[in-house]
């Protein structure tokens, strides 16, 4: 069993007390985990799930339920293509396949170097502007295969 | 086609946003003091009904109606519970649809005015704003403007003294479209599996955390100020038709300018179209979804249609999210419902069986008919999963806003989806027709 850091724990903590039942900050302990760790395993999920003050299934039935939530290692950048209906008509299968060919990896996979994790997500609200991306936190979008060359090498 | 910007009126070409000193001098919270001032907290929600705002999120269900749902606690303060609730719901995830993010990144001040009205009117003292993971610029931008807010006393403890109270949280969203169902995204704000609830009871009766709460989308609040600020005729004169007031369109896909726009409700589809461009590279319309994934498809007989509740109605369809998806006349039509059909049965929250098992199923039919792998029989069978998961029949509405497109699409291309059939191909049993067509 590991501990959380005092970083997290406090963090946690404070979004308890913006419910009126602690239990509702299952969803940010598990983000916030997410956030220091890269992703959250076994043993994070008992130590947030003791600082909640739910069991550990509790933690798991929600962890495995949300998309942002990874349960397993992920690169150090990941990079979620939409493949929803508006980007799909601009564009998604090229810059789809473009992706898994650089990469050399398919959705869900994580490049060698441990640098890229690839995967699908729902319609990213970028539907005037697609195909569309996010890489962390940042949108990347009027994707082409030569863009996406030009965006990965951004990411060391 | 002018615009007519009501709710976009702050709105910058950068899409900078908005902060509180500009909203001000642009005629910003004249309205929350003119609410907190000329009306008592139970005289908001009959404006708001006779102004005939409807739900923006998709559903179009009469704000004030909804509102009225709501318990009152003025005559009997001793019963009022430890919270109630206003919740918004941000969690912008129905495909092609890229409204509220606008809202939230432009102009921030606009739906925490609206959200402290609302509060006012149903008798909230607690707020959350409940967005998708994924809107970390809209996360930022209304945090700040909550924080300026309360700077000037708009927030907080008796708001510019009238004893009103109220707090407003931020919920960032783990993902799942099917949070967007608002009995689902109570149960996602209380940490839980986001599976819908059984109605009744409704949430104005038991909310989040048990408690009297109301859910509204962000750009239904973003109406509130308008109407408290400019009255109900002004507000009314706005639409074509019957309903009042503005709408935010938008156009993704094949249109030659992609992007949203404000008009009032009852304008022509062919007149919004033409906005964003028309069919780009000189090809012709095939089709479109009105609002969203789910909304059933309308087609060229169809440009005169009205774009409100009704007029859209009376096309087959629904307004939806007003955010149309629109494709030429070189798209193959089963694989724009192959996209659709994959994200509804990925994002089936899984608790009822039609829902879990059928979509998934009326994926694999489309990805064998699009691969040449088609069976006689596989249109009446996906009819036969058009009426078993149409309404009435799964826990809640997202199978029957899956089966929309899906029986739109075997109605106006059912020759060009039959032909998809080799015309070789022999009838398989069911479980022969599962095993080749593995997901």
């Amino acid at each position: 069993m590991i501990e959380l850091s005092q970083t997290e724990i406090e963090h946690i903590q404070h979004e308890m007390t913006l419910y009126e039942d602690p239990g509702a900050a299952t969803i940010e302990a598990l983000k916030i985990v997410q956030e220091h760790r890269g992703w959250v395993s076994d043993e994070a999920m008992e130590a947030a799930a003791k600082v909640v003050g739910v069991t550990p299934t509790q933690m798991e039935a929600v962890a495995t339920f949300y998309n942002l939530i990874f349960r397993q290692p992920v690169g150090r950048h990941v990079i979620m293509l939409c493949d929803s209906i508006s980007c799909y008509l601009v564009g998604y299968e090229q810059v789809r396949d473009h992706l898994k060919t650089t990469l050399g990896i398919d959705f869900g996979g994580t490049t060698e170097d441990g640098r890229f994790t690839l995967l699908p997500i729902c319609c990213l609200g970028d539907c005037d502007r697609g195909p569309a991306m996010r890489v962390g936190e940042v949108y990347h979008d009027q994707l082409t295969p030569e863009r996406v060359d030009a965006i990965l090498a951004e990411y060391p | 086609m002018e615009q007519t910007k009501v709710l976009t009126q702050r709105i910058r070409d950068d899409r900078a946003p908005v902060w509180i000193d500009d909203y001000i001098n642009e005629g910003g919270y004249e309205a929350l003091n003119k609410a907190l001032s000329d009306y008592g907290p139970t005289e908001v929600g009959p404006l708001i009904k006779e102004a005939g705002l409807r739900g923006r999120g998709g559903a179009g269900f009469p704000t004030g109606v909804k509102w009225s749902f709501m318990p009152r606690f003025e005559d009997r303060p001793d019963e009022r519970p430890k919270h109630v609730y206003l919740v918004v719901n941000a969690d912008e995830m129905e495909p092609g649809t890229f409204k509220d993010r606008m809202i939230m990144e432009g102009d921030p001040h606009q739906l925490i005015e609206g959200m402290i009205i609302a509060a006012y009117a149903i008798g909230a003292d607690m707020a959350y704003v409940f967005i998708r993971g994924e809107y970390v610029e809209c996360q930022k931008n209304l945090q700040r403007a909550i924080d300026e807010a309360h700077a000037k006393g708009y927030l907080g403890d008796d708001i510019l003294g009238s004893g009103f109270n109220l707090k407003i949280y931020l919920h960032m969203s783990a993902g799942r479209y099917i949070c967007g169902e608002e009995s689902a995204l109570l149960s996602a704000l209380e940490g839980r599996r986001a599976v819908p609830r059984h109605k009744p009871p409704f949430p104005a009766a038991s909310g989040l955390f048990g408690q009297p709460t109301t859910v509204n989308n962000v750009e239904t609040i973003c109406n509130v100020p308008h109407i408290v600020k400019n009255g109900v005729e002004w507000y009314k004169s706005l639409g074509h038709n019957k309903d009042g007031g503005t709408k935010i369109f938008g156009a993704s896909g094949h249109v030659a300018k992609p992007g949203l726009a404000e008009f009032g409700l009852g304008v022509k589809l062919g007149d919004v179209l033409e906005h964003f461009g028309g069919i780009r590279n000189g090809r012709k319309l095939k089709g479109l979804l009105p609002g969203g994934g789910s909304t059933p498809f309308l087609t060229p007989e169809h440009l005169d249609t009205p774009m409100d509740y009704d007029g859209v109605g009376a096309a087959g369809s629904r307004l939806g999210t007003a955010t149309m998806i629109v494709f030429d006349d070189q798209t193959p039509i089963v694989g724009v419902l192959k996209n659709l059909e994959h994200f509804y049965a990925q994002e089936s929250c899984g608790w009822c069986t039609p829902c879990r098992d059928g979509l998934p199923w009326v994926e694999k039919m489309l990805i064998g008919l699009e691969e040449g792998r088609g069976q006689p029989g596989d249109i009446e069978l996906l009819d036969l999963h058009v009426k078993l998961l149409g309404p009435g029949k799964t826990f809640c509405a997202h199978a029957p806003g899956a089966m929309g497109p899906l029986e739109a699409g075997l109605k106006y291309y059912r020759d060009e989806l039959s032909a998809l059939i080799p015309d070789d191909a022999t009838t398989l049993s069911l479980t022969q027709a599962a095993n080749a067509n593995p997901l």
